[in-house]
């Protein structure tokens, strides 16, 4: 398997703390990987400084073989690195189609980005219904099927997803989970980060457990659910 | 009532100056929610790169042709555009990070720097200004058109124009206006914000360059201090209707405009300013984000 992302020892700070502390992992191509972890530890940094909005002060991280630490987020969408953000990042006063035209920003195959629109909302229906809306007046769920279906968009190679559970009801996070399966088996790398550890670690082939900036524990996913310390930290038994 | 429409073509077309320069401020506030108020001294560079180019460079002045005039607006244009992207490359975009009473004071230093500056190349005695060939006033119904009005908002109408459909209707405008509601969202969309930002105050430059040279045909003396009023002027339109709505800012220059001329028609001209700084106090009270201003609520 070719290791699509790889970062080594890297380093953040904001002002004087010291966020992440020599975080090292790879997603493999084609993987779903997640990061799990307590809230600060490091886990919406990571995918801040793989995404290019925060500038590491140490380490590398390379993606598709190049050293890609510090390149501005737009280089890197160019080249298939999508970031579906912390608290979905939608643009509320567009209509939802707007917002997913929006994450067609940089290509002009006008025919393709209509295939990949209607694609989109073949994998989110609501979203059809709902297309000359403005993205505001959606519900969280619907807001965070937005953000994913937006990302997409770009037709990313490697897709990060920052907390696609955060504040949705049970049912609306397992269509979400689905969903997510479903565009990883239609071949696009995810990186997802996530507080739900039990249905993050479901679907994952691989998972990091970070705290305090740090990786302590990795695996399989499966291994990661029956380990005996991640279910007692993470899985509240 | 022919009092009255005649008040209102004057306040039209004080009014389409102050949208120009209006249409600065808010763009600039747009994507980086900063005040630029080095951006009335733009609109001065603007009538000065004028003067300079119709009195000292060329004769133009003492024979003005509409072609000289097309010629010099164009080059105030080029001139402040280059001049904006200067200026935010050199004393904004340094301090992108920094908190923001830092760019506010810096904008504030490049104010005085054009200002003084200007004083310093330039001298400080008003000189007379002609790039317009002289021209009779028109006479509708009774009404008498001024020439410089009829210029003034055709080409402050035409430019408005022409910027409706690049904000709205362009991939740059889309930016701007996707940098405007969230930057970090739109940098993940692939849009690239130091370009955007850029355009921008070189967008906004531009129009301000225009209004130079339409501002000082209308009042044709120019001096390195002429930017200071009409540019607090065209701040208060801009908050008027709504600082970051492009329409708002033709829409508060243009009440502006008309509620000055009103005021100094059937009051006493040196209300006129007070005018401009008591809707500022008066909006501020009553509706803070402006007439076409929007306050939007974030879903959790």
């Amino acid at each position: 398997m070719t290791v699509l992302l790889e970062l080594a020892n890297i380093d953040v700070h904001y002002g004087a703390i010291h966020a992440l502390r020599g975080i090292s992992f790879s997603v493999a191509e084609g993987e779903i990987v997640t990061l799990i972890g307590a809230n600060g530890a490091g886990k919406t940094t990571t995918l801040r400084a793989v995404s290019g909005m925060l500038k590491p002060t140490n380490g590398s991280i390379k993606y598709s073989g190049a050293d890609i630490a510090g390149l501005k987020p737009h280089k890197l969408v160019a080249r298939g690195l999508c970031h579906a953000p912390e608290g979905r990042g939608i643009f509320p006063n567009l209509t939802v189609r707007e917002n997913l035209l929006l994450g067609a920003f940089l290509r002009r195959d006008t025919q393709e980005i209509a295939k990949d629109e209607a694609k989109g909302f073949a994998l989110f229906p609501v979203l059809k219904e709902r297309a000359a809306q403005p993205a505001g007046t959606l519900s969280g769920g619907e807001q965070q099927m937005l953000a994913i279906a937006r990302a997409l968009m770009a037709r990313p190679k490697l897709l990060l997803l920052d907390e696609p559970s955060l504040g949705l009801a049970p049912q609306v996070t397992e269509t979400i989970f689905r969903i997510i399966e479903e565009i990883n088996k239609a071949g696009v790398t995810i990186l997802l980060v996530e507080q739900n550890a039990h249905l993050a670690l479901g679907i994952a082939h691989h998972g990091y457990v970070l705290e305090t900036g740090t990786v302590v524990q990795s695996g399989t996913g499966q291994e990661l659910l029956k380990s005996p310390e991640i279910r007692k930290a993470y899985l509240g038994e | 009532m022919r009092e009255l429409l005649q008040h209102i073509i004057n306040g039209v077309s004080q009014g389409a100056i102050y949208s120009l320069i209006a249409l600065g401020y808010t763009m600039v506030y747009g994507v980086l929610k900063l005040i630029n108020f080095a951006h009335g001294d733009v609109f001065m560079i603007g009538s000065m790169v004028g003067w300079y180019a119709s009195a000292r460079w060329t004769s133009e002045a003492q024979n003005p042709s509409i072609i000289g005039a097309l010629g010099i607006t164009a080059l105030a244009m080029a001139t402040c555009g280059l001049l904006g992207f200067v200026i935010e490359r050199l004393a904004y975009r340094p301090l992108r990070k920094a908190p923001k009473i830092n760019s506010l004071i810096t904008a504030i230093g490049v104010s005085f720097f054009l200002e003084y500056g200007g004083q310093w190349l330039f001298g400080p005695n008003p000189r007379f200004f002609r790039v317009l060939p002289p021209h009779p006033a028109m006479t509708v119904a009774g009404l008498s058109i001024g020439y410089v009005d009829v210029v003034t908002i055709a080409t402050s109408l035409l430019l408005m124009i022409v910027l409706q459909r690049i904000v709205f209707h362009s991939r740059m405008g889309t930016a701007m206006r996707a940098v405007s509601w969230n930057p970090d969202v739109a940098a993940l969309m692939g849009i690239n914000i130091d370009l955007v930002i850029s355009f921008t105050f070189v967008l906004g430059s531009v129009l301000a360059g225009a209004a130079g040279i339409l501002y000082a045909s209308k009042y044709p003396s120019v001096h390195p201090l002429m930017g200071l009023m009409p540019g607090l002027k065209a701040f208060v339109a801009a908050v008027l209707g709504g600082i970051g709505n492009v329409p708002g800012a033709m829409l508060g220059g243009l009440l502006l405009g008309l509620a000055e001329q009103l005021v100094a028609g059937y009051g006493s001209s040196s209300w006129r300013d007070a005018v401009a700084f008591a809707i500022l106090i008066l909006i501020l009270l009553v509706k803070p984000s402006g007439l076409l201003g929007r306050t939007t609520a974030e879903k959790v």
